[in-house]
Protein backbone atom coordinates (compact mmCIF):
# COMPACT_ATOMS: atom_id res chain seq x y z
CA UNK A 1 0.00 0.00 0.00
CA UNK A 2 2.93 2.91 0.63
CA UNK A 3 6.44 4.23 0.47
CA UNK A 4 9.10 4.27 2.63
CA UNK A 5 10.44 7.61 4.11
CA UNK A 6 14.72 7.99 4.00
CA UNK A 7 17.26 8.77 1.12
CA UNK A 8 19.26 10.69 3.14
CA UNK A 9 17.54 11.17 6.27
CA UNK A 10 20.16 12.30 8.63
CA UNK A 11 20.62 9.96 10.63
CA UNK A 12 22.93 9.50 14.04
CA UNK A 13 25.34 7.30 11.90
CA UNK A 14 24.67 5.76 8.43
CA UNK A 15 27.94 3.74 9.07
CA UNK A 16 26.55 1.70 12.34
CA UNK A 17 22.54 1.90 11.19
CA UNK A 18 23.85 0.22 8.29
CA UNK A 19 25.78 -2.28 9.78
CA UNK A 20 22.75 -2.96 12.25
CA UNK A 21 20.26 -3.34 9.36
CA UNK A 22 22.44 -5.88 7.88
CA UNK A 23 22.25 -7.43 11.36
CA UNK A 24 18.59 -7.34 11.38
CA UNK A 25 18.94 -8.92 7.64
CA UNK A 26 20.63 -11.66 7.83
CA UNK A 27 18.51 -13.00 10.99
CA UNK A 28 15.55 -11.90 9.78
CA UNK A 29 16.66 -14.06 6.77
CA UNK A 30 17.30 -17.69 8.54
CA UNK A 31 14.55 -16.93 11.18
CA UNK A 32 11.51 -16.47 8.41
CA UNK A 33 13.22 -19.49 6.42
CA UNK A 34 12.11 -21.30 9.83
CA UNK A 35 11.28 -24.66 7.99
CA UNK A 36 10.51 -23.53 4.84
CA UNK A 37 14.17 -24.89 3.24
CA UNK A 38 14.34 -21.08 1.68
CA UNK A 39 18.61 -20.88 0.92
CA UNK A 40 18.17 -17.02 2.23
CA UNK A 41 20.79 -18.12 5.13
CA UNK A 42 23.73 -18.64 3.27
CA UNK A 43 23.03 -16.34 0.46
CA UNK A 44 21.70 -12.64 0.32
CA UNK A 45 20.71 -12.65 3.84
CA UNK A 46 17.71 -11.81 5.25
CA UNK A 47 16.79 -9.49 2.97
CA UNK A 48 15.11 -12.70 2.05
CA UNK A 49 15.42 -12.86 -2.01
CA UNK A 50 15.42 -8.78 -1.61
CA UNK A 51 17.72 -6.63 -3.84
CA UNK A 52 19.85 -4.66 -1.74
CA UNK A 53 18.49 -1.83 -3.31
CA UNK A 54 14.44 -2.53 -2.83
CA UNK A 55 15.42 -3.92 0.66
CA UNK A 56 16.98 0.03 1.41
CA UNK A 57 13.71 1.45 0.44
CA UNK A 58 11.21 -0.76 2.67
CA UNK A 59 13.31 -1.53 5.99
CA UNK A 60 11.71 1.84 7.38
CA UNK A 61 8.28 1.62 5.63
CA UNK A 62 5.62 0.97 8.57
CA UNK A 63 3.78 -1.23 6.01
CA UNK A 64 6.55 -4.06 4.57
CA UNK A 65 8.99 -3.98 7.48
CA UNK A 66 7.75 -5.66 10.46
CA UNK A 67 10.23 -4.22 12.51
CA UNK A 68 9.16 -0.87 11.21
CA UNK A 69 6.27 -0.79 11.25
CA UNK A 70 7.20 0.09 15.56
CA UNK A 71 8.63 3.07 14.74
CA UNK A 72 7.11 4.94 11.31
CA UNK A 73 3.34 5.78 11.07
CA UNK A 74 1.51 6.14 7.87
CA UNK A 75 -1.76 7.76 6.73
CA UNK A 76 -4.79 6.78 3.99
CA UNK A 77 -6.44 9.54 2.72
CA UNK A 78 -10.19 8.63 1.02
CA UNK A 79 -10.06 10.44 -2.45
CA UNK A 80 -11.76 8.40 -4.84
CA UNK A 81 -14.27 6.37 -3.75
CA UNK A 82 -15.83 4.91 -7.09
CA UNK A 83 -14.99 1.67 -7.99
CA UNK A 84 -14.50 -0.44 -11.57
CA UNK A 85 -15.15 -3.58 -10.39
CA UNK A 86 -17.55 -6.24 -7.74
CA UNK A 87 -15.84 -8.21 -5.08
CA UNK A 88 -18.22 -10.67 -2.65
CA UNK A 89 -16.16 -9.63 0.30
CA UNK A 90 -16.47 -5.76 -0.34
CA UNK A 91 -20.53 -3.61 0.45
CA UNK A 92 -19.71 -0.19 -0.96
CA UNK A 93 -22.51 1.17 1.28
CA UNK A 94 -19.29 0.77 3.76
CA UNK A 95 -15.44 0.34 3.02
CA UNK A 96 -14.47 -2.13 1.63
CA UNK A 97 -14.28 -4.78 4.85
CA UNK A 98 -11.07 -6.83 3.42
CA UNK A 99 -9.04 -3.68 2.13
CA UNK A 100 -9.59 -1.51 4.98
CA UNK A 101 -11.71 -1.73 8.56
CA UNK A 102 -15.18 -2.40 8.21
CA UNK A 103 -17.96 -1.09 10.13
CA UNK A 104 -16.79 3.18 10.13
CA UNK A 105 -17.05 4.92 6.85
CA UNK A 106 -14.42 7.09 5.79
CA UNK A 107 -14.46 10.69 5.38
CA UNK A 108 -14.47 11.34 1.57
CA UNK A 109 -12.06 14.49 1.03
CA UNK A 110 -11.76 16.38 -1.88
CA UNK A 111 -8.18 16.42 -3.36
CA UNK A 112 -7.01 19.78 -1.37
CA UNK A 113 -8.57 18.54 2.09
CA UNK A 114 -6.78 15.64 1.58
CA UNK A 115 -3.42 17.22 0.78
CA UNK A 116 -4.27 19.92 3.56
CA UNK A 117 -4.82 16.54 6.05
CA UNK A 118 -1.91 15.45 5.17
CA UNK A 119 0.44 18.44 6.28
CA UNK A 120 -1.35 18.94 8.87
CA UNK A 121 -0.50 15.64 10.07
CA UNK A 122 2.52 14.83 8.84
CA UNK A 123 3.09 17.82 11.41
CA UNK A 124 1.83 16.57 14.25
CA UNK A 125 2.98 13.19 14.05
CA UNK A 126 6.47 13.03 12.69
CA UNK A 127 6.69 9.47 12.19
CA UNK A 128 4.32 10.31 9.57
CA UNK A 129 6.32 8.92 6.70
CA UNK A 130 3.91 7.40 4.43
CA UNK A 131 0.96 8.75 2.41
CA UNK A 132 -1.58 5.85 0.58
CA UNK A 133 -4.31 6.01 -1.26
CA UNK A 134 -6.23 2.79 -1.10
CA UNK A 135 -9.95 2.76 -0.66
CA UNK A 136 -12.71 2.90 -0.25
CA UNK A 137 -13.00 2.24 -3.98
CA UNK A 138 -10.36 1.33 -6.41
CA UNK A 139 -8.01 4.95 -7.01
CA UNK A 140 -7.30 4.16 -10.05
CA UNK A 141 -11.34 4.13 -11.28
CA UNK A 142 -11.25 7.90 -9.99
CA UNK A 143 -7.48 8.94 -11.29
CA UNK A 144 -7.94 12.51 -11.81
CA UNK A 145 -8.44 12.96 -8.23
CA UNK A 146 -5.72 10.51 -7.16
CA UNK A 147 -3.23 11.97 -9.63
CA UNK A 148 -4.55 15.60 -8.71
CA UNK A 149 -3.74 14.37 -4.29
CA UNK A 150 -0.41 13.18 -5.29
CA UNK A 151 0.59 16.38 -7.26
CA UNK A 152 -0.28 18.80 -4.58
CA UNK A 153 1.53 16.55 -1.87
CA UNK A 154 4.55 16.40 -3.89
CA UNK A 155 4.76 20.18 -4.04
CA UNK A 156 4.17 20.61 -0.66
CA UNK A 157 5.27 17.96 1.37
CA UNK A 158 7.98 16.26 -0.59
CA UNK A 159 9.68 13.80 1.87
CA UNK A 160 6.40 11.96 1.90
CA UNK A 161 6.88 8.94 0.06
CA UNK A 162 3.10 8.39 -1.73
CA UNK A 163 1.78 4.94 -2.50
CA UNK A 164 -1.50 3.57 -4.05
CA UNK A 165 -3.73 -0.01 -3.86
CA UNK A 166 -5.77 -0.78 -6.27
CA UNK A 167 -7.35 -4.07 -7.84
CA UNK A 168 -5.57 -3.70 -11.01
CA UNK A 169 -7.93 -3.29 -13.49
CA UNK A 170 -7.00 -0.17 -14.70
CA UNK A 171 -3.62 -0.30 -13.69
CA UNK A 172 -1.66 -0.93 -17.27
CA UNK A 173 -3.39 2.47 -18.71
CA UNK A 174 -1.95 4.55 -15.56
CA UNK A 175 1.59 2.67 -14.76
CA UNK A 176 3.52 5.75 -16.94
CA UNK A 177 1.42 8.66 -14.63
CA UNK A 178 2.02 6.28 -11.47
CA UNK A 179 6.32 6.57 -12.27
CA UNK A 180 5.97 10.09 -13.41
CA UNK A 181 4.95 10.72 -9.67
CA UNK A 182 7.46 8.44 -8.04
CA UNK A 183 5.34 6.81 -6.82
CA UNK A 184 7.29 3.67 -5.75
CA UNK A 185 4.90 1.48 -4.23
CA UNK A 186 2.20 -0.07 -5.05
CA UNK A 187 -0.27 -2.77 -3.94
CA UNK A 188 -2.19 -4.90 -6.53
CA UNK A 189 -5.05 -7.32 -4.91
CA UNK A 190 -5.04 -10.14 -7.14
CA UNK A 191 -7.62 -12.87 -5.47
CA UNK A 192 -6.77 -15.42 -8.08
CA UNK A 193 -5.27 -16.11 -11.81
CA UNK A 194 -7.61 -18.85 -12.65
CA UNK A 195 -10.73 -16.96 -14.00
CA UNK A 196 -13.25 -19.54 -12.87
CA UNK A 197 -12.31 -19.62 -9.36
CA UNK A 198 -12.15 -15.40 -9.79
CA UNK A 199 -15.92 -15.82 -11.17
CA UNK A 200 -17.06 -17.18 -7.64
CA UNK A 201 -15.22 -13.72 -6.66
CA UNK A 202 -16.25 -11.44 -8.57
CA UNK A 203 -19.76 -11.03 -10.02
CA UNK A 204 -18.45 -7.95 -12.69
CA UNK A 205 -16.02 -5.92 -13.48
CA UNK A 206 -16.82 -2.63 -15.73
CA UNK A 207 -14.51 -2.18 -18.68
CA UNK A 208 -14.70 0.16 -21.48
CA UNK A 209 -17.96 1.17 -21.62
CA UNK A 210 -19.16 -2.94 -20.74
CA UNK A 211 -20.47 -4.76 -17.62
CA UNK A 212 -18.52 -7.87 -18.31
CA UNK A 213 -19.88 -11.38 -15.64
CA UNK A 214 -18.58 -14.74 -14.93
CA UNK A 215 -15.49 -15.89 -16.23
CA UNK A 216 -15.42 -13.53 -19.03
CA UNK A 217 -15.05 -11.07 -16.08
CA UNK A 218 -12.40 -12.60 -13.91
CA UNK A 219 -10.18 -13.51 -17.17
CA UNK A 220 -9.93 -9.75 -18.16
CA UNK A 221 -9.66 -8.52 -14.35
CA UNK A 222 -6.54 -11.30 -14.09
CA UNK A 223 -4.78 -10.46 -17.27
CA UNK A 224 -5.18 -6.82 -16.21
CA UNK A 225 -3.73 -7.21 -12.91
CA UNK A 226 -1.00 -9.57 -14.21
CA UNK A 227 0.04 -6.90 -16.89
CA UNK A 228 0.43 -4.05 -14.78
CA UNK A 229 2.36 -5.99 -12.11
CA UNK A 230 4.42 -6.74 -15.41
CA UNK A 231 4.62 -3.49 -16.42
CA UNK A 232 5.44 -1.89 -12.74
CA UNK A 233 8.04 -4.11 -12.10
CA UNK A 234 9.85 -3.67 -15.50
CA UNK A 235 10.07 0.34 -14.20
CA UNK A 236 11.82 -0.67 -11.28
CA UNK A 237 8.32 0.16 -9.21
CA UNK A 238 7.76 -1.59 -6.31
CA UNK A 239 4.81 -4.06 -6.10
CA UNK A 240 3.03 -5.87 -3.29
CA UNK A 241 0.30 -8.20 -4.01
CA UNK A 242 -2.77 -8.80 -1.16
CA UNK A 243 -4.74 -11.50 -1.77
CA UNK A 244 -8.24 -12.36 0.43
CA UNK A 245 -8.25 -15.97 1.88
CA UNK A 246 -11.34 -17.42 1.21
CA UNK A 247 -11.92 -20.83 2.57
CA UNK A 248 -13.25 -23.30 -0.06
CA UNK A 249 -12.77 -21.09 -2.85
CA UNK A 250 -9.22 -19.64 -2.80
CA UNK A 251 -7.25 -21.09 -0.14
CA UNK A 252 -5.67 -23.71 -1.77
CA UNK A 253 -5.30 -21.76 -5.20
CA UNK A 254 -3.71 -18.90 -3.21
CA UNK A 255 -0.19 -20.85 -3.75
CA UNK A 256 -0.59 -20.25 -7.45
CA UNK A 257 -1.24 -16.95 -7.16
CA UNK A 258 1.82 -16.76 -4.91
CA UNK A 259 4.30 -18.16 -7.55
CA UNK A 260 2.63 -16.35 -10.23
CA UNK A 261 3.01 -13.26 -8.86
CA UNK A 262 6.73 -13.32 -7.70
CA UNK A 263 7.64 -14.65 -11.17
CA UNK A 264 6.15 -11.15 -12.35
CA UNK A 265 8.45 -9.68 -9.59
CA UNK A 266 5.63 -8.93 -6.78
CA UNK A 267 8.88 -8.49 -4.19
CA UNK A 268 5.99 -9.18 -1.04
CA UNK A 269 3.14 -11.10 -0.73
CA UNK A 270 0.54 -10.37 1.99
CA UNK A 271 -2.28 -13.04 2.55
CA UNK A 272 -5.04 -11.51 4.46
CA UNK A 273 -8.00 -13.71 6.18
CA UNK A 274 -11.44 -12.91 4.67
CA UNK A 275 -13.38 -10.92 6.85
CA UNK A 276 -17.29 -11.61 6.54
CA UNK A 277 -19.62 -10.80 9.66
CA UNK A 278 -23.18 -10.75 8.37
CA UNK A 279 -23.58 -7.71 9.38
CA UNK A 280 -21.39 -5.76 7.03
CA UNK A 281 -24.07 -6.87 4.63
CA UNK A 282 -21.43 -8.00 1.94
CA UNK A 283 -22.66 -11.26 -0.47
CA UNK A 284 -19.84 -13.88 1.39
CA UNK A 285 -21.43 -12.35 4.77
CA UNK A 286 -24.63 -13.07 3.52
CA UNK A 287 -23.75 -16.39 2.12
CA UNK A 288 -22.06 -17.23 5.07
CA UNK A 289 -18.99 -18.18 3.51
CA UNK A 290 -16.74 -18.11 6.71
CA UNK A 291 -13.38 -17.00 7.13
CA UNK A 292 -10.08 -18.72 8.07
CA UNK A 293 -9.16 -19.44 11.37
CA UNK A 294 -5.72 -18.33 12.49
CA UNK A 295 -3.85 -21.74 12.08
CA UNK A 296 -5.50 -21.45 8.57
CA UNK A 297 -4.04 -18.32 7.76
CA UNK A 298 -0.96 -18.81 9.38
CA UNK A 299 -0.46 -22.14 7.43
CA UNK A 300 -1.11 -20.66 4.41
CA UNK A 301 1.62 -17.87 4.44
CA UNK A 302 4.20 -20.61 5.99
CA UNK A 303 3.43 -22.72 2.50
CA UNK A 304 4.29 -19.99 0.22
CA UNK A 305 7.08 -18.45 2.50
CA UNK A 306 9.88 -20.61 0.61
CA UNK A 307 8.32 -18.75 -1.75
CA UNK A 308 8.69 -15.21 -1.29
CA UNK A 309 8.23 -12.95 1.78
CA UNK A 310 5.23 -12.81 3.15
CA UNK A 311 3.86 -9.80 4.96
CA UNK A 312 2.82 -10.64 8.42
CA UNK A 313 1.76 -7.08 10.52
CA UNK A 314 -0.95 -6.38 8.09
CA UNK A 315 -3.56 -4.58 10.24
CA UNK A 316 -6.31 -4.35 6.80
CA UNK A 317 -6.47 -0.89 8.22
CA UNK A 318 -9.59 1.68 7.47
CA UNK A 319 -8.85 3.39 4.55
CA UNK A 320 -8.30 6.19 6.50
CA UNK A 321 -6.23 5.38 9.41
CA UNK A 322 -3.57 7.88 10.89
CA UNK A 323 -0.60 6.79 13.29
CA UNK A 324 1.32 4.21 13.78
CA UNK A 325 0.22 0.75 12.71
CA UNK A 326 -2.74 -0.51 15.31
CA UNK A 327 -2.74 2.77 16.77
CA UNK A 328 -5.52 4.76 14.69
CA UNK A 329 -5.28 8.62 15.65
CA UNK A 330 -7.89 9.49 12.41
CA UNK A 331 -10.30 11.01 15.27
CA UNK A 332 -8.01 13.92 15.95
CA UNK A 333 -8.14 14.63 12.14
CA UNK A 334 -11.49 15.25 11.25
CA UNK A 335 -11.89 17.87 8.21
CA UNK A 336 -13.68 20.06 10.38
CA UNK A 337 -10.58 20.01 12.85
CA UNK A 338 -7.96 20.06 9.59
CA UNK A 339 -9.62 23.28 8.29
CA UNK A 340 -9.21 25.05 11.65
CA UNK A 341 -5.26 23.83 12.01
CA UNK A 342 -2.83 26.38 11.60
CA UNK A 343 -0.32 24.23 9.78
CA UNK A 344 3.45 24.75 9.91
CA UNK A 345 5.22 22.11 8.08
CA UNK A 346 9.02 22.32 9.18
CA UNK A 347 11.07 19.84 7.67
CA UNK A 348 14.20 20.08 9.58
CA UNK A 349 12.09 19.08 12.82
CA UNK A 350 10.90 15.96 11.19
CA UNK A 351 14.40 15.17 10.14
CA UNK A 352 15.84 15.45 14.00
CA UNK A 353 12.68 13.49 14.91
CA UNK A 354 13.18 10.21 12.48
CA UNK A 355 17.05 10.78 13.16
CA UNK A 356 16.37 9.72 17.47
CA UNK A 357 13.47 7.50 16.50
CA UNK A 358 16.40 5.77 13.75
CA UNK A 359 18.75 5.92 17.32
CA UNK A 360 16.06 3.85 19.54
CA UNK A 361 15.91 1.34 16.72
CA UNK A 362 19.71 0.63 16.44
CA UNK A 363 19.34 -0.13 20.16
CA UNK A 364 16.59 -2.14 20.22
CA UNK A 365 18.13 -4.21 17.60
CA UNK A 366 21.56 -4.52 18.92
CA UNK A 367 19.51 -5.64 22.52
CA UNK A 368 17.97 -8.32 20.59
CA UNK A 369 21.22 -9.22 18.61
CA UNK A 370 23.02 -9.48 22.55
CA UNK A 371 19.61 -11.79 23.98
CA UNK A 372 20.59 -14.00 20.92
CA UNK A 373 23.53 -15.48 21.43
CA UNK A 374 22.32 -16.78 24.65
CA UNK A 375 20.23 -19.19 22.46
CA UNK A 376 23.48 -20.04 20.54
CA UNK A 377 23.86 -23.76 20.80
CA UNK A 378 20.53 -24.34 22.48
CA UNK A 379 19.27 -27.40 20.10
CA UNK A 380 15.46 -27.77 20.47
CA UNK A 381 13.06 -28.45 18.17
CA UNK A 382 10.17 -26.78 19.95
CA UNK A 383 8.79 -23.39 18.86
CA UNK A 384 6.24 -21.87 20.21
CA UNK A 385 4.02 -18.39 20.10
CA UNK A 386 3.73 -16.14 22.18
CA UNK A 387 1.38 -12.90 21.87
CA UNK A 388 2.77 -9.42 23.17
CA UNK A 389 0.84 -5.99 24.74
CA UNK A 390 2.45 -3.13 22.78
CA UNK A 391 1.96 0.55 21.95
CA UNK A 392 5.04 0.77 19.51
CA UNK A 393 7.97 1.26 19.86
CA UNK A 394 8.91 -2.35 20.05
CA UNK A 395 8.56 -2.36 23.66
CA UNK A 396 6.31 -4.46 25.65
CA UNK A 397 4.54 -0.92 27.00
CA UNK A 398 0.72 -2.07 27.04
CA UNK A 399 -1.82 -2.93 29.88
CA UNK A 400 -3.18 -6.34 29.45
CA UNK A 401 -6.38 -4.39 29.91
CA UNK A 402 -5.57 -1.78 28.18
CA UNK A 403 -5.04 -3.49 24.77
CA UNK A 404 -6.87 -3.23 21.76
CA UNK A 405 -4.33 -5.87 19.78
CA UNK A 406 -1.89 -8.85 20.72
CA UNK A 407 1.27 -9.05 18.34
CA UNK A 408 2.09 -12.71 18.13
CA UNK A 409 5.96 -14.02 17.64
CA UNK A 410 6.92 -17.09 16.87
CA UNK A 411 9.51 -18.27 19.19
CA UNK A 412 12.32 -21.11 18.38
CA UNK A 413 16.26 -21.59 18.65
CA UNK A 414 16.45 -19.07 15.19
CA UNK A 415 14.83 -16.71 17.92
CA UNK A 416 11.42 -14.35 17.23
CA UNK A 417 10.11 -13.97 14.53
CA UNK A 418 7.04 -11.64 14.25
CA UNK A 419 3.82 -14.09 12.94
CA UNK A 420 0.57 -11.54 13.04
CA UNK A 421 -1.41 -9.55 15.16
CA UNK A 422 -4.62 -10.25 17.04
CA UNK A 423 -7.18 -7.82 17.51
CA UNK A 424 -9.64 -7.82 20.81
CA UNK A 425 -12.04 -6.55 22.44
CA UNK A 426 -10.47 -3.89 25.26
CA UNK A 427 -10.72 -6.13 28.33
CA UNK A 428 -10.68 -3.18 31.30
CA UNK A 429 -12.93 -0.72 29.92
CA UNK A 430 -12.93 2.47 32.87
CA UNK A 431 -10.74 0.03 35.23
CA UNK A 432 -13.61 -2.68 35.18
CA UNK A 433 -12.52 -5.95 34.16
CA UNK A 434 -15.63 -7.53 31.59
CA UNK A 435 -15.45 -11.17 32.26
CA UNK A 436 -16.95 -11.69 28.83
CA UNK A 437 -14.67 -9.86 26.69
CA UNK A 438 -11.57 -11.42 28.46
CA UNK A 439 -13.04 -15.01 27.46
CA UNK A 440 -12.95 -13.79 23.70
CA UNK A 441 -9.35 -12.31 24.64
CA UNK A 442 -8.35 -15.97 25.74
CA UNK A 443 -10.03 -17.27 22.00
CA UNK A 444 -8.04 -14.95 20.19
CA UNK A 445 -4.67 -15.64 21.38
CA UNK A 446 -5.65 -19.04 22.28
CA UNK A 447 -2.75 -20.69 20.14
CA UNK A 448 0.24 -18.80 22.48
CA UNK A 449 2.14 -19.96 25.26
CA UNK A 450 2.23 -16.76 26.84
CA UNK A 451 1.37 -13.30 27.14
CA UNK A 452 3.69 -10.34 27.59
CA UNK A 453 1.88 -7.07 29.29
CA UNK A 454 3.56 -4.10 30.83
CA UNK A 455 0.92 -5.01 34.16
CA UNK A 456 -1.96 -7.25 34.58
CA UNK A 457 -4.46 -7.51 37.25
CA UNK A 458 -4.85 -10.76 39.54
CA UNK A 459 -7.73 -12.01 37.99
CA UNK A 460 -7.10 -12.15 34.50
CA UNK A 461 -4.15 -13.56 35.53
CA UNK A 462 -5.66 -16.66 37.19
CA UNK A 463 -8.09 -17.04 34.73
CA UNK A 464 -5.31 -16.55 31.48
CA UNK A 465 -3.08 -19.57 33.71
CA UNK A 466 -6.48 -21.50 34.44
CA UNK A 467 -6.44 -21.27 29.85
CA UNK A 468 -2.97 -22.48 30.00
CA UNK A 469 -1.42 -19.03 29.04
CA UNK A 470 1.33 -17.84 31.15
CA UNK A 471 1.11 -13.89 31.83
CA UNK A 472 4.77 -12.50 31.53
CA UNK A 473 5.00 -9.35 33.23
CA UNK A 474 8.82 -9.34 34.14
CA UNK A 475 10.05 -7.81 31.39
CA UNK A 476 7.26 -4.43 31.58
CA UNK A 477 8.82 -2.04 28.96
CA UNK A 478 11.63 -3.83 27.83
CA UNK A 479 12.41 -4.78 24.06
CA UNK A 480 10.06 -7.26 22.54
CA UNK A 481 12.20 -9.69 20.80
CA UNK A 482 15.23 -9.40 23.14
CA UNK A 483 12.13 -10.00 26.41
CA UNK A 484 10.87 -12.81 24.21
CA UNK A 485 14.03 -14.43 23.42
CA UNK A 486 15.21 -14.81 27.18
CA UNK A 487 11.44 -15.95 28.29
CA UNK A 488 12.03 -18.69 25.78
CA UNK A 489 15.64 -19.41 26.93
CA UNK A 490 14.04 -19.83 30.55
CA UNK A 491 11.34 -21.58 29.04
CA UNK A 492 13.45 -24.58 27.44
CA UNK A 493 15.57 -24.93 30.58
CA UNK A 494 12.15 -25.61 32.18
CA UNK A 495 11.68 -28.52 29.71
CA UNK A 496 14.95 -29.76 29.66
CA UNK A 497 15.20 -30.01 34.07
CA UNK A 498 11.69 -31.61 33.29
CA UNK A 499 9.93 -28.58 35.49
CA UNK A 500 7.56 -28.16 32.89
CA UNK A 501 6.27 -30.31 29.90
CA UNK A 502 6.08 -28.91 26.64
CA UNK A 503 2.50 -29.05 24.92
CA UNK A 504 1.14 -27.85 21.65
CA UNK A 505 -1.55 -25.21 22.05
CA UNK A 506 -4.85 -25.07 20.01
CA UNK A 507 -6.17 -22.57 17.28
CA UNK A 508 -7.19 -19.51 17.63
CA UNK A 509 -10.21 -17.52 16.58
CA UNK A 510 -9.82 -13.77 14.19
CA UNK A 511 -11.61 -11.48 15.53
CA UNK A 512 -13.99 -10.00 12.93
CA UNK A 513 -15.78 -7.37 14.21
CA UNK A 514 -15.00 -3.24 13.54
CA UNK A 515 -12.56 -1.64 15.73
CA UNK A 516 -14.66 1.83 16.59
CA UNK A 517 -12.40 3.62 18.84
CA UNK A 518 -9.53 5.32 17.51
CA UNK A 519 -8.04 6.87 20.45
CA UNK B 1 -37.06 8.84 -21.33
CA UNK B 2 -33.76 9.04 -19.01
CA UNK B 3 -32.31 7.34 -16.25
CA UNK B 4 -33.00 8.54 -12.46
CA UNK B 5 -31.03 7.57 -9.66
CA UNK B 6 -32.90 6.22 -6.63
CA UNK B 7 -31.42 8.24 -4.27
CA UNK B 8 -32.18 6.00 -1.02
CA UNK B 9 -29.88 3.29 -2.45
CA UNK B 10 -27.18 5.46 -3.72
CA UNK B 11 -24.09 4.56 -1.69
CA UNK B 12 -22.11 8.16 -3.24
CA UNK B 13 -19.53 6.00 -4.45
CA UNK B 14 -19.70 8.63 -7.44
CA UNK B 15 -18.62 5.94 -9.71
CA UNK B 16 -21.26 7.14 -12.29
CA UNK B 17 -20.36 10.52 -13.14
CA UNK B 18 -17.00 10.65 -14.58
CA UNK B 19 -18.85 7.42 -17.02
CA UNK B 20 -21.24 9.58 -18.20
CA UNK B 21 -20.99 10.86 -21.98
CA UNK B 22 -23.51 13.57 -21.20
CA UNK B 23 -22.60 15.03 -17.89
CA UNK B 24 -25.95 14.69 -17.13
CA UNK B 25 -24.54 12.90 -13.84
CA UNK B 26 -23.91 15.19 -10.54
CA UNK B 27 -23.50 15.63 -6.92
CA UNK B 28 -26.34 17.03 -4.78
CA UNK B 29 -26.76 16.96 -1.11
CA UNK B 30 -24.48 13.94 -0.80
CA UNK B 31 -26.38 11.76 -3.72
CA UNK B 32 -25.88 11.44 -7.22
CA UNK B 33 -28.57 13.10 -9.69
CA UNK B 34 -29.26 13.01 -12.85
CA UNK B 35 -30.37 15.62 -14.92
CA UNK B 36 -32.89 14.23 -17.38
CA UNK B 37 -32.77 16.75 -20.16
CA UNK B 38 -29.39 16.11 -20.60
CA UNK B 39 -29.63 12.23 -20.22
CA UNK B 40 -29.72 10.11 -23.38
CA UNK B 41 -29.59 6.86 -22.35
CA UNK B 42 -26.45 6.40 -23.40
CA UNK B 43 -27.97 6.04 -26.72
CA UNK B 44 -25.14 6.70 -29.73
CA UNK B 45 -22.31 6.54 -27.29
CA UNK B 46 -22.20 3.03 -25.77
CA UNK B 47 -24.32 -0.16 -25.63
CA UNK B 48 -25.89 0.30 -22.41
CA UNK B 49 -26.60 3.10 -20.28
CA UNK B 50 -23.30 3.62 -18.37
CA UNK B 51 -24.37 5.00 -14.82
CA UNK B 52 -26.10 1.24 -14.16
CA UNK B 53 -23.20 -0.49 -15.86
CA UNK B 54 -20.99 0.72 -13.18
CA UNK B 55 -23.01 1.44 -9.97
CA UNK B 56 -22.35 -1.57 -7.34
CA UNK B 57 -25.78 -1.39 -6.50
CA UNK B 58 -28.80 -3.27 -8.52
CA UNK B 59 -31.86 -1.06 -9.57
CA UNK B 60 -30.40 2.02 -8.75
CA UNK B 61 -30.17 4.03 -12.07
CA UNK B 62 -32.95 2.89 -13.37
CA UNK B 63 -35.20 4.11 -16.48
CA UNK B 64 -37.70 7.11 -15.67
CA UNK B 65 -40.65 6.41 -17.54
CA UNK B 66 -42.12 9.99 -16.94
CA UNK B 67 -39.66 11.07 -20.22
CA UNK B 68 -40.37 10.37 -23.68
CA UNK B 69 -38.06 8.16 -24.74
CA UNK B 70 -34.86 10.07 -26.41
CA UNK B 71 -34.18 10.24 -30.12
CA UNK B 72 -30.70 9.99 -31.42
CA UNK B 73 -30.47 12.95 -33.80
CA UNK B 74 -30.88 11.70 -37.38
S1 LIG C 1 -12.00 -3.45 -5.53
FE1 LIG C 1 -12.17 -2.68 -3.45
S2 LIG C 1 -13.81 -1.13 -3.55
FE2 LIG C 1 -13.91 -2.31 -5.43
S3 LIG C 1 -15.46 -3.81 -4.95
FE3 LIG C 1 -13.47 -4.75 -4.54
S4 LIG C 1 -13.07 -4.41 -2.38
FE4 LIG C 1 -14.74 -3.05 -3.00
S1 LIG D 1 -27.85 6.74 -19.02
FE1 LIG D 1 -25.96 7.47 -19.89
S2 LIG D 1 -26.46 9.58 -20.43
FE2 LIG D 1 -28.02 8.95 -18.99
S3 LIG D 1 -27.22 9.57 -17.02
FE3 LIG D 1 -26.62 7.44 -17.31
S4 LIG D 1 -24.60 7.61 -18.16
FE4 LIG D 1 -25.51 9.63 -18.41
S1 LIG E 1 -22.75 4.57 -9.21
FE1 LIG E 1 -24.69 4.14 -8.19
S2 LIG E 1 -24.21 4.20 -6.03
FE2 LIG E 1 -22.48 5.13 -7.07
S3 LIG E 1 -22.95 7.31 -7.04
FE3 LIG E 1 -23.75 6.52 -8.95
S4 LIG E 1 -25.86 5.98 -8.49
FE4 LIG E 1 -24.84 6.24 -6.56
Amino acid sequence: MQASIHEGTAVPSAAKVGEVMQAIAEHKGCGTSGGSGKASCGSAAGQGDLPTEIWEKVKNHPCYSEEAHHHYARMHVAVAPACNIQCNYCNRKYDCANESRPGVVSEKLTPEQAAKKVLAVASTIPQMTVLGIAGPGDPLANPEKTFKTFELIAKTAPDIKLCLSTNGLALPDHVDTIAGFNVDHVTITINMVDPEIGAKIYPWVFWKHKRYTGVEAAKLLTDRQLQGLEMLTERGILCKVNSVMIPGINDKHLVEVNKAVKSRGAFLHNIMPLISAPEHGTVFGLTGQRGPTAQELKALQDSCEGEMNMMRHCRQCRADAVGLLGEDRSAEFTTDKIMAMEVNYDLDTRKAYQAKVEEERVAKVAAKQEELSTLAGEMSDIKLLVAVATKGSGLINEHFGHAKEFQVYELSTAGAKFVGHRRVDLYCQGGFGDEESLETVIRAINDCHAVFVAKIGGCPKADLLTAGIEPVDQFAHEFIEKSAIAWFKSYLDKVNSGEIEHVERGDAEIRQGALISAA
Amino acid sequence: MALKIISSQCTSCSACEPECPNVAISEKNGTFVIDPKKCTECLGHFDAPQCAAVCPVDNTCVIDNSFPRYQVPA
